[in-house]
């Protein structure tokens, strides 16, 4: 490249300008490319092969990494079990403990060790945060594309429709599954560091040694995954419905606490069961001394249900439609 | 207060009762008679309603009715009260129509019931091929008389008087003359009654007796101090001092056996009220002679309903004093099953209720012990219900007491055949609330048939304790509270139990190894009190962290006639319940000297207490294989919808994969084509809202050509394009690159790159790194990709390497244009690609794209700049309206030999001009003149160009140049306003063309 060495933040007619005087008309390079590559190209028509894999999983990461939503996401991720910390420190200053409300009881617990604050950021976070990060990494990467107008770039690369949902779902699923098992590591770490390596003291029901506990945790936290599936689904659906990044993270949220609502009208009573975060809390029964599965079965199998079905909408869907951005 | 709690409890439970998807319909069975049953006896009679065999009247509703005759209610004259009054009982036979005989189920109701609480029941039995008989007992419902509590003389009597009216049955199978084949069955009250029936009556062929008592007296005065240490699970043989009197239970039975008021006897008849027209005689006079005894009577008549007097008499004592007489000692022996179960020779099935504060764990076990001793066929069943909680298992209980009937009496096996069920099933309770119980089976009942009772001693941490016994005995501890078990609430009760001062509590080590209680932990200690008198009441704890919870709901009163300041050892038999206790958990037996639901002296007291050294646990090796019946199978109805509906799902989603993959197949290439870039054929778009955008274009573009797409806005050019890159479907036509069909997807479009309504990129990557996302998007190899050559078209400079975000329009359309010329594509589309270029940037594109094509590639360029195009481009296609107006070679176009243009000077005379002008038009073979400007004229004719110059010049025209071009301009202007044309004046027109413009603009 001539104009390398140009330095300064000068904007795009200058840089021309620069060129010219340097006496190389910009597209020369490629021309002679052009004239070179015409030899072998001119004289045999290549045959038309369908590449195996456009889009690769890797190529759809590189894409989503660097973005600042997702920078955003793990940051704040990152930043809560020190925000808890902090807070905890300040609650200890003033020495207020709310010993009264048994629900207190677990975050008195929270300080007790690695495991203990781990437990608890957990419970804080499966309620809102990670379902919010669900939507936000599977609703959010179709139509940010769409909003880039690079959509239609990657579907005359050409990706298949198919192809490049696939891609951009597994990525999404894969994100949500790093920060769900991120979660838990990092809150332990924080945790060990704060509050020493204590192990399990259990407010849900008996202690739990870390042999015991880690196993646990990570049958837990596969569960909430699960659970978080079928709001990704949805959420990944509306994006395909919609062009705006953020319709699609408020639309999956909104519809998750419309089922939360709905989920408390006893009238409802066997239906309800089917709802996606009916069994949202069942992944403490597997903190239990002796665990009870039946709920994460259920809960995974209802998950499972609805992330079926709006996968196969959101394909179905995009599939057929024209892309107009 | 106990009270209410009951009627709470019921209805909570009726609603937080277990129902799965499928088995809707038979829990609401389950749940509706408790709670319709209590709120129509006003729920003081929960013990009859919460029976685990007790009645489900709605059952009839559920079930296909056969062809049965319905029940006949007749009238049964029975023993007269001790005042001479003649009694008749209120029955009913559920019969049998076919002319067989068929064996008798005596199906009995617990107290406050009818013979109705267990209609449905009974029509379940009728189902089964029984005859049934029930009948309000005496005293209750529509039957004269007076509640004698299961009096041997009375009750138990009518029984047997039942029995001999069955026996002329000619329904009824007979084992002998008057001998009908018959099993009792019964819950509480009826339970009672059914063994002491079997212990008078031989001709009784087997019992399924629930919830029900042992030894009354020991029932109302409970005495878990024990005079021997246990050999079985639950057992107790307590001391010979009564307990502490059961107030709150007692009142409750009295309360029931009063009608509870005007609510209940309106509603159902079920209970007391005014007696019914046909006890007239009795009831009537009842009340005359009360009334002409003492104003003391008076009350007491008034206080004891339907009770029979004397009885009545002796419980009021006790409730004033909280102490049992003698009298109602003996009475309250006499009343039970213990003594006579030496003489119970038929198979009985004992079902006792865990959550049960009125009839404990205790009274079936020692039931059980006498009936072993005896060598009588018996099985014992815990249920988690009782008189205090619904069972989670009731069907199950039912079924296993059908199943009793069935074997030994309608099939007559014999006393030493193998039992029909487990000998003993015990639950244990899920670890979640709301959840069934899962279900154990052992071959024998622990420490009865031969076997020991295995136990486990955990020693206490601590051993002293000292408590004090408030004057007046308030406040009471708060610990057994009927029903609050059943509302699921798992919220430590223990500050309310643990009174400061009242209470004392010995906490256990950590249990070493997991085991499973079943029955009643004991424990030893010495008692030092400043009263002779003392009570105590015993209940276990479990503690978890920070959390204490009630074993079981229950508590085990202790009262002992002590010396004052002498130390006095006792051993403690502590509630019997069944849970499992996972290693390294904590027991806590805590101690108060008050509880609420008894009757608490008045006096103060202050108790020492020296614990001895260990807490014996009941244990039970139970492995989830013992049992036949799991609580919570992990494969239930609600797994199966959900896994069904998955799997279909997932059958669909396949099936749609597959046939999708066979019709893209179907796709047709056109090895015809194979050599043309690009063939457009037919192409019609109808967007959804109903405009046309595309109404059936073709156009061709062929090796090196620079095709020009041209038309104003809305001509549908860029609908066209994105048809052509596959993001669009089409309504009709095809378009092929290379012969190949084009998609969405197509493979093919690996050969085209493009740039369609302006350049897309991520903002947060630099240009060098877009293109390269890009390119990694095609999956196709860095180096045909030619990056560095593609960004030197682009010519960003520096800038390539900052992020997206900085770049200004023009920058990211050049990135844009490089980013389609990636790869080399042998077909190149750009959509209006001068956009934000400026001129020098636009010149140095025009070679770019001549060049690109003169090497055998194709280059599409869709613009509105005709001079662009006109300069760049070989080709031209000219679209309006979503048609292709005009298309060829740009030269063709603009070249026309019927039209010369002539130049004048800047200068020319305006009135010379015109002149010529006018001369010229009447010139022979001139059509028309038309003055462009100024300074050109556009002259149409048939004459050669060389005679128009002449005649000019004739004209006097001072031509100073002449030419043979239009401007593509001039030429697309015509065709548009031609192709726009309407018949009719030229202002009408041009509105109207206006009017068309705006639309197509707003359209796309």
């Amino acid at each position: 490249m001539t104009d390398q060495q140009r330095t300064g933040s000068s904007d795009d007619v200058i840089g021309h300008g620069d060129e010219r005087k340097a006496g190389h008309a910009s597209g020369e390079a490629l021309l002679e490319v052009l004239g070179s590559a015409d030899q072998h190209n001119a004289s045999a028509s290549d045959p038309i092969v369908q590449v195996r894999a456009p889009l690769s999983w890797r190529a759809e990461l590189r894409r989503q990494w660097g973005r600042r939503r997702t920078l955003w996401a793990f940051g704040l991720l990152l930043a809560l079990p020190l925000i808890l910390v902090a807070s905890f420190a300040f609650g200890d200053r003033n020495g207020n403990p709310n010993r009264a409300n048994p629900s207190s009881r677990i975050f008195d617990l929270a300080q007790s060790g690695a495991a203990n604050f781990s437990l608890v950021l957990v419970f804080l976070a499966s309620e809102l945060l990670l379902i919010l990060l669900a939507a936000l990494f599977c609703g959010d990467a179709v139509p940010s594309e769409a909003s880039w107008s690079s959509l239609r770039y990657l579907l005359i690369a050409p990706v298949r429709r198919a192809r490049l949902l696939t891609s951009k779902l597994i990525i999404g699923v894969a994100s949500t599954l790093f920060a769900t098992f991120l979660l838990p590591v990092w809150g332990l770490i924080v945790g060990g560091i704060a509050y020493g390596w204590d192990p399990l003291t259990n407010p849900l029901g008996d202690n739990l040694s870390w042999s015991q506990f880690l196993p646990r945790l990570a049958l837990a936290m596969a569960y909430i995954f699960v659970t978080l599936l079928p709001i990704a689904a949805i959420a990944f659906w509306l994006g395909v419905r919609s062009d705006a990044p953020l319709g699609a993270v408020g639309g999956a949220v909104l519809v998750s606490i419309v089922f939360n609502i709905l989920d408390q009208l006893d009238a409802l009573e066997p239906y309800r069961h089917a709802f996606p975060g009916h069994y949202g809390r069942s992944w403490q029964d597997a903190l239990a001394v002796s665990p009870d599965y039946s709920g994460m079965l259920h809960g995974s199998l209802w998950a499972l249900v609805w992330t079926a079905a709006f996968t196969m909408l959101a394909y179905r869907r995009f599939r057929r439609v024209d892309i107009l951005s | 207060m106990a009270r209410s709690f009951v009627v709470v409890g019921l209805a909570a439970t009726a609603l937080v009762a277990p129902t799965m998807l499928a088995s809707a319909p038979s829990s609401a069975s389950v749940a509706t008679p408790a709670v319709s049953h209590a709120a129509a006896s006003h729920a003081a009679v929960s013990h009859a309603t919460n029976s685990p065999v007790a009645s489900r009247p709605d059952a009839v509703t559920l079930r296909p009715q056969a062809d049965l005759p319905t029940p006949v209610a007749a009238r049964l004259p029975v023993r007269a009260e001790p005042d001479g009054t003649r009694v008749s009982l209120d029955i009913s036979f559920y019969g049998q129509p076919d002319g067989a005989r068929h064996p008798l189920v005596l199906l009995a109701h617990g107290f406050g019931g009818t013979k109705d609480s267990v209609a449905g029941q009974a029509a379940e039995l009728q189902q089964r091929g029984y005859v049934v008989a029930t009948w309000s007992a005496r005293g209750q419902g529509n039957s004269g008389g007076r509640i004698h509590l299961d009096d041997p003389n009375y009750e138990v009597n009518d029984a047997e008087v039942l029995v001999d009216l069955a026996a002329k049955r000619p329904d009824v199978e007979l084992d002998g003359p008057g001998d009908p084949r018959f099993g009792v069955m019964g819950g509480s009250y009826g339970g009672a009654l059914g063994l002491m029936l079997a212990g008078v009556d031989p001709r009784v062929d087997a019992v399924v007796s629930a919830i029900t008592w042992n030894d009354l007296a020991q029932a109302f005065f409970p005495q878990s101090a024990l005079a021997a240490p246990p050999k079985t699970a639950a057992g107790r043989d307590p001391i010979d001092v009564a307990g502490p009197f059961k107030q709150v239970w007692a009142s409750t039975f009295f309360l029931s056996a009063r009608g509870a008021g005007g609510g209940a006897g309106a509603g159902t008849g079920a209970s007391i009220a005014p007696p019914p027209g046909a006890t007239a005689p009795g009831a009537t006079t009842a009340p005359a002679r009360a009334a002409t005894t003492t104003t003391t009577a008076a009350t007491t008549a008034a206080s004891c309903g339907r009770f029979d007097r004397a009885l009545c008499r002796l419980f009021l004592k006790a409730s004033d004093s909280g102490v049992a007489s003698p009298e109602l000692l003996t009475l309250l022996r006499a009343h039970s099953p213990k003594p006579s179960l030496s003489r119970v020779k038929a198979p009985t099935l004992l079902i006792q209720g865990i959550a049960d504060s009125l009839f404990g764990l205790d009274q079936a076990d020692a039931t059980a012990a006498a009936l072993d001793a005896d060598g009588t066929p018996y099985a014992v069943r815990w249920s988690d219900g009782g008189h205090d909680a619904p069972s989670t298992h009731e069907a199950e209980e039912t079924e296993a007491s059908y199943a009793w009937l069935d074997h030994y009496v309608r099939d007559k096996a014999p006393r030493d055949s193998a039992l029909p069920t487990a000998k003993f099933t015990f639950p244990i309770a899920a670890t979640r609330a709301g959840q069934p119980s899962t279900l154990h089976a052992l071959p024998a009942y622990p420490g009865l048939s031969g076997t020991t009772l295995q136990t486990q001693g955990v020693g206490f941490t601590q051993r002293q304790g000292g408590l004090v016994h408030p004057p007046g005995g308030l406040p009471a501890s708060i610990i057994a509270v009927p029903g609050l078990a059943a509302l699921g609430i798992s919220l430590s009760t223990y500050q309310l139990a643990a009174l400061p001062g009242q209470s004392t509590a010995f906490d256990t080590e950590p249990l070493t190894q997991a085991r499973t209680v079943v029955g009643s932990p004991t424990m030893t200690m010495t008692i030092t009190s400043d009263t002779p008198d003392v009570t105590l009441f015993g209940s276990v704890w479990r503690v978890t962290g920070s959390s204490i919870t009630l074993a079981n709901p229950l508590v085990a009163p202790l009262r002992l006639k002590v010396t004052p300041g002498q130390p006095t050892p006792v051993t403690l038999s502590l509630p019997g319940a069944t849970y499992d206790l996972p290693s390294g958990s904590r027991l806590r037996v805590l101690l108060t000297s008050t509880e609420s639901t008894f009757s608490n002296t008045r006096e103060p007291g202050q108790i020492a207490v020296r614990a001895g050294g260990t807490l014996t646990l009941p244990v039970s090796q139970v492995d989830g294989a013992a049992a036949g019946t799991s609580g919570a199978p992990l494969v239930d109805t609600e797994v199966v919808l959900a896994a069904s509906a998955l799997g279909a799902l997932l059958l669909l989603a396949l099936g749609g994969f597959l046939v999708r993959r066979r019709l893209r197949r179907l796709l047709p290439s056109r090895p015809d084509l194979a050599d043309i870039p690009l063939v457009v054929e037919g192409l019609v778009k109808t967007y959804s809202d109903g405009h046309r955008a595309v109404d059936d274009v073709s156009w061709r573009a062929e090796k090196g050509q620079v095709v020009g797409l041209l038309g104003p806005n809305g001509a549908g050019k860029t609908t066209t394009m994105r048809m052509v890159m596959g993001l669009i479907s089409s309504d009709a036509g095809s378009v092929h690159v290379l012969g190949e069909p084009v998609s969405a997807g197509s493979a093919v479009l690996a050969r085209v790159g493009a740039l369609i309504e302006g350049p897309g990129f991520l903002p947060h990557l630099t240009g060098r790194a877009n293109l390269e996302a890009y390119w990694a998007a095609t999956g196709r190899a860095p180096e045909e990709a030619h990056f560095d050559e593609a960004l030197d078209v682009a010519a960003l400079g520096g800038a390539v390497d900052r992020p997206m975000k900085s770049y200004s329009h023009g920058m990211k359309q050049r990135l844009g244009i490089a980013q389609a010329m990636l790869g080399l594509p042998e077909l190149l589309i750009l959509d209006e690609p001068t956009n934000g270029l400026d001129p020098p940037q636009i010149a140095a594109m025009r070679p770019i794209l001549r060049r690109y094509a003169e090497t055998g590639r194709t280059v599409v360029v869709s613009s509105h700049m005709l001079a662009e195009v006109e300069m760049t481009c070989t080709h031209v296609v000219v679209m309006h309206a979503g048609r292709v107006v005009t298309q060829g070679l740009v030269a063709d176009l603009v070249d026309s030999d019927d039209t010369t243009i002539l130049d004048l000077p800047e200068d020319a005379d305006a009135a010379l001009v015109r002149d010529g002008v006018h001369a010229l038009e009447r010139h022979d073979g001139i059509h028309e003149v038309r003055v462009d400007t100024g300074s050109r004229l556009v002259v149409v004719g048939e004459l050669s160009r060389v005679a128009v110059v002449q005649a000019a010049v004739a004209a006097g025209l001072p031509v100073v140049g002449v030419s043979s071009r239009r401007h593509l301009e001039e030429v697309f202007l015509g065709v548009i306003s031609s192709a726009s044309a309407i018949p009719g004046g030229e202002p009408d027109d041009e509105n109207h063309s206006l009017v068309e413009r705006l639309r197509q603009v707003r359209a796309r």
